[in-house]
């Protein structure tokens, strides 16, 4: 697409341009300035038309604010500028502009809808995790498979963030983004999450897979991604709908291990658990 | 026959006027609309100097990562009481003190339609603020679940939990009885040959408001009171174990919460299409487009309320509809700042304070609206929602947005109200503060929140510490900078230099045909029709 070479054309002109204010990492501290293009077809979509209304709004912005400066600047009343007061109303110009604002939006609205289209196409997924949201940590739950586990913040964010802990934050690895038990998915596979609440309201989102929904008590949401499979590894994520006291703890991380890694690791971990729970002493029966 | 009811009013006046009230019962009792216009604003200022206090608590425990100050709840308490302070306390009052003020002169009539409503509904305020702010004091401390009151968080509160409640329906009926007094004032009380397309866009902007609050107040109550009764009453609206549906109460809760949100900003358009034209020398361009584009804003903002919740699981064809009625706004919204533009073109320009804050408005606005069609657009959305750039965009149209056009208008009507010219080259740098801070504090919250910081937050991964302690910065600069505000009009009321009817040389409109300050009951006799030819906007 023309608007896409465009768009990369000038953002790699931007990326050009950091550098010379200040020695700059795009992936921390003072170089953290945008959305990243993530590691599924998904977030690369979203990426792709996030830039492209940016750059729409960064050119309508060049206009209008081109015109008004340029007014501010040429008909200051201490440049002798004298006051035009016949011109209140012209309707070619009004129709103008209120029309033209139509055909970008139009211009948005249509690859936005397609993108649409395709988060919510949640069919031939072929692993399916159930996610609870619960005050302050996550459940897993590989339906399939009767591997279950929780996933909470690492105990050492957890000591550093106690209110004057007197640990320091950066001392700590990937502080208030680290959990003891990651989410552990195979890459290149089509996972879809069915999301609820245990208590309140919370949602689950990894920034580089591209999408967040909300878990809700009562309702099972759905949402599904497919990880590039050359991108295994870690992805981090938070909480992102406020759930009480400790919502700024409790981190989402995800393992993103390749089909193989992923085969065995279920395996082992399904029979971990299946021998964990015979030789436990019997349970009295759930009432939740 | 609209006016031979205002000289009913006018006679029931006259009779207090050989001896206007004086000392506590001119206050307390107070029926003048410019008293309550000056209660009321003197109470939104309070408020919105508690509020920003929050605020700038809440950028004290941002500045570093770690938590050197608050426990995290506390900390949720400061994001809720900042928001409803701030919306329902500074900024609503604010307009209706301004409304009470301008309105009556700006239409040509003695006072307001119903003064001892008035009355009421400014001393509903002081009790329901008491009752919010007490709430920092009970078991369990101040509400903590958001202004935005979702269940089954917010039923989990303690103590405050119906404290909030009530004060909320405290401050409904004040707003609702004062956009009924709004209504009746603007369609009864207009002198003879005012008619509604020659109103200043002030009035019109505030007639529109005051019907969208009537609509949408009762809806916000309703859904509280569906809490109340969640919470001590057994019944599960929200509660999904008995049947009921905690999403209900966003759609609910968002449907008043839209046309909130442009009921703080209508009025602010209203004041820059008074401020622009005066200090342009030139009439507003395209008055009647102005007048449809806040109809159909107003129309359209009971049409895109889902877009606050993309992230809870809609159908497709819901996703879609929202989707484009919210980018429908970005339409009337670009033919206001057309408009703007367009007055600013070919006129002759000068740069007092109110004109300032008034442009400022205009570039920063404009970059909120922009952040605005981005959140429209459902898949980035995804991204967007809950994050950072959530704040920075709604503080745009917010602070430089609403804020600033509130104090836009208070420098522009200040000489008219005091009878006095303030030091503008204080008001100047207020401006230019404000303008620099203001940027410094919410600019940055847009790269936070593209790279994946959560709002409501009081803590965050370390990446995000850089632009953090700018942001930081900004916020305690900005805050700072605001105490000029109150020196300003102290300075005024007692040093100002006494000026004519018309402060500024390119004003039109009925108010500047009254002597500064303007007598007690503003227009004892309709003005003129040479008057109303003098004073015409357009």
């Amino acid at each position: 697409m023309m608007i896409r070479y465009a768009n990369s054309k000038l953002a790699a002109a931007a990326a050009a341009l950091l550098p010379l204010a200040a020695p700059v990492r795009a992936d921390d501290g003072w170089g953290l300035l945008n959305m990243t293009p993530g590691v599924t077809d998904i977030s690369r979509k979203i990426y792709d038309l996030h830039m492209e209304v940016f750059w729409i709004c960064v050119g309508i912005a060049v206009v209008v604010f081109g015109w008004m400066i340029w007014s501010l600047i040429a008909f200051r009343k201490s440049k002798g500028a004298v006051a035009d007061t016949t011109l209140v109303h012209n309707t070619r110009v009004e129709i103008i502009w209120t029309a033209l604002p139509v055909f970008i939006l139009i211009a948005m609205a249509v690859p936005a809808a397609r993108t649409l289209v395709a988060i919510e196409d949640t069919r031939n997924t072929e692993l399916t995790i159930k996610v609870t949201g619960f005050q302050w940590g996550w459940n897993y739950d590989y339906l399939d498979d009767g591997v279950n586990f929780f996933s909470r913040l690492d105990r050492a964010s957890d000591a550093a963030r106690q209110l004057l802990s007197g640990i320091d934050p950066t001392t700590v690895p990937n502080y208030l983004l680290s959990v003891d038990h990651p989410l552990i998915v195979p890459a290149g596979v089509k996972v879809r999450l069915l999301i609820t609440g245990a208590d309140v309201i919370h949602s689950w989102w990894i920034p580089a897979f591209g999408l967040k929904k909300d878990a809700i008590p009562g309702f099972i949401n759905e949402l599904w991604f497919r990880v590039d499979p050359d991108k295994t590894g870690i992805y981090r994520g938070q909480c992102v709908e406020l759930c009480g006291r400790d919502h700024g703890f409790m981190p989402i991380v995800v393992d993103v291990r390749s089909k193989a890694d992923f085969s065995a690791w279920l395996k082992t971990t399904a029979a971990q658990q299946k021998q964990a729970a015979a030789s436990a002493p019997a349970a009295t029966p759930a009432t939740g | 026959m609209a006016y031979a009811h205002a000289a009913g009013a006018h006679d029931d006046l006259a009779a207090h006027d050989s001896h206007k009230p004086h000392g506590w019962r001119r206050w307390v009792y107070a029926t003048n609309h410019k008293d309550i216009g000056t209660m009321y604003l003197i109470f939104a200022g309070l408020m919105f100097f508690i509020g920003g206090f929050l605020a700038m608590l809440i950028r004290l425990e941002l500045f570093k990562p770690g938590l050197q100050f608050f426990d995290p709840l506390f900390f949720n308490s400061l994001t809720t009481m900042h928001a409803l302070i701030m919306i329902f306390g500074a900024v609503m009052p604010a307009w209706t003190g301004l409304a009470n003020w301008q309105i009556p002169m700006q239409v040509g009539a003695p006072d307001m339609a119903l003064p001892r409503l008035n009355n009421f509904s400014f001393w509903i305020l002081p009790f329901a603020f008491l009752l919010l702010l007490s709430t920092f004091f009970v078991p369990g401390g101040a509400p903590a679940g958001g202004w935005t009151m979702y269940p089954p968080l917010m039923l989990q509160g303690g103590a405050a939990f119906p404290m909030t409640i009530f004060a909320i329906h405290l401050m409904g009926a004040s707003s609702i009885l004062g956009s009924m007094n709004v209504i009746v004032t603007i369609l009864n009380m207009r002198a003879p040959g005012m008619t509604l397309l020659r109103m200043p866009l002030f009035v019109w902007s505030w007639l529109i408001t005051a019907y969208l609050l009537i609509a949408v107040m009762p809806v916000l109550a309703g859904a509280v009171t569906m809490l109340l009764t969640d919470h001590f009453f057994g019944t599960t609206f929200f509660t999904a174990a008995g049947g009921g549906d905690p999403v209900m109460f966003q759609h609910i809760f968002w449907f008043f919460g839209h046309p909130e949100v442009y009921i703080l900003i209508l009025p602010a358009f209203g004041i820059v299409s008074e401020i622009i034209p005066t200090f342009s020398r030139k009439p507003i361009f395209g008055y009647e487009a102005m007048v449809y584009a806040i109809a159909s804003i107003a129309f359209l903002s009971f049409i895109v309320w889902a877009h606050h919740m993309f992230t809870v699981g809609m159908p497709l064809a819901g996703q879609l509809f929202f989707m484009l009625t919210t980018m429908l706004i970005a339409i009337p919204t670009g033919v206001k700042v057309f408009n703007w533009c367009a007055t600013l073109w070919k006129g002759s320009i000068t740069f007092e304070p109110p004109m300032l804050f008034a442009l400022a408005f205009l570039f920063l606005f404009s970059i909120g609206g922009f952040s605005g069609v981005m959140l429209a657009i459902v898949p980035a959305d995804f991204q967007y929602q809950d994050t950072y750039f959530v704040v920075a965009h709604f503080h745009y149209v917010l602070v430089p947005g609403t804020i600033f056009a509130i104090i836009g208008g208070v420098y522009y009507w200040l000489p008219k109200w005091t009878g006095k010219m303030y030091d503008q080259t204080l008001g100047k740098w207020h401006f230019w503060l404000s303008t620099i801070f203001v940027n410094v504090l919410f600019f940055p919250q847009h790269f936070l929140g593209l790279a994946g910081m959560p709002r409501r937050i009081p803590d965050y991964a370390v990446q995000f510490t850089d632009w953090n302690m700018v942001s930081s910065i900004g916020g305690f600069g900005f805050g700072l900078s605001q105490l000029l505000f109150p020196y300003l009009i102290w300075k005024c009321i007692k040093h100002g230099t006494p000026i004519g009817n018309r402060a500024w040389e390119g004003a039109h409109g009925l108010e500047w045909e009254l002597p500064s300050p303007p007598p007690f009951h503003s227009w004892e006799t309709p003005p003129s029709e040479a008057v109303l030819a003098h004073a015409a906007v357009h």
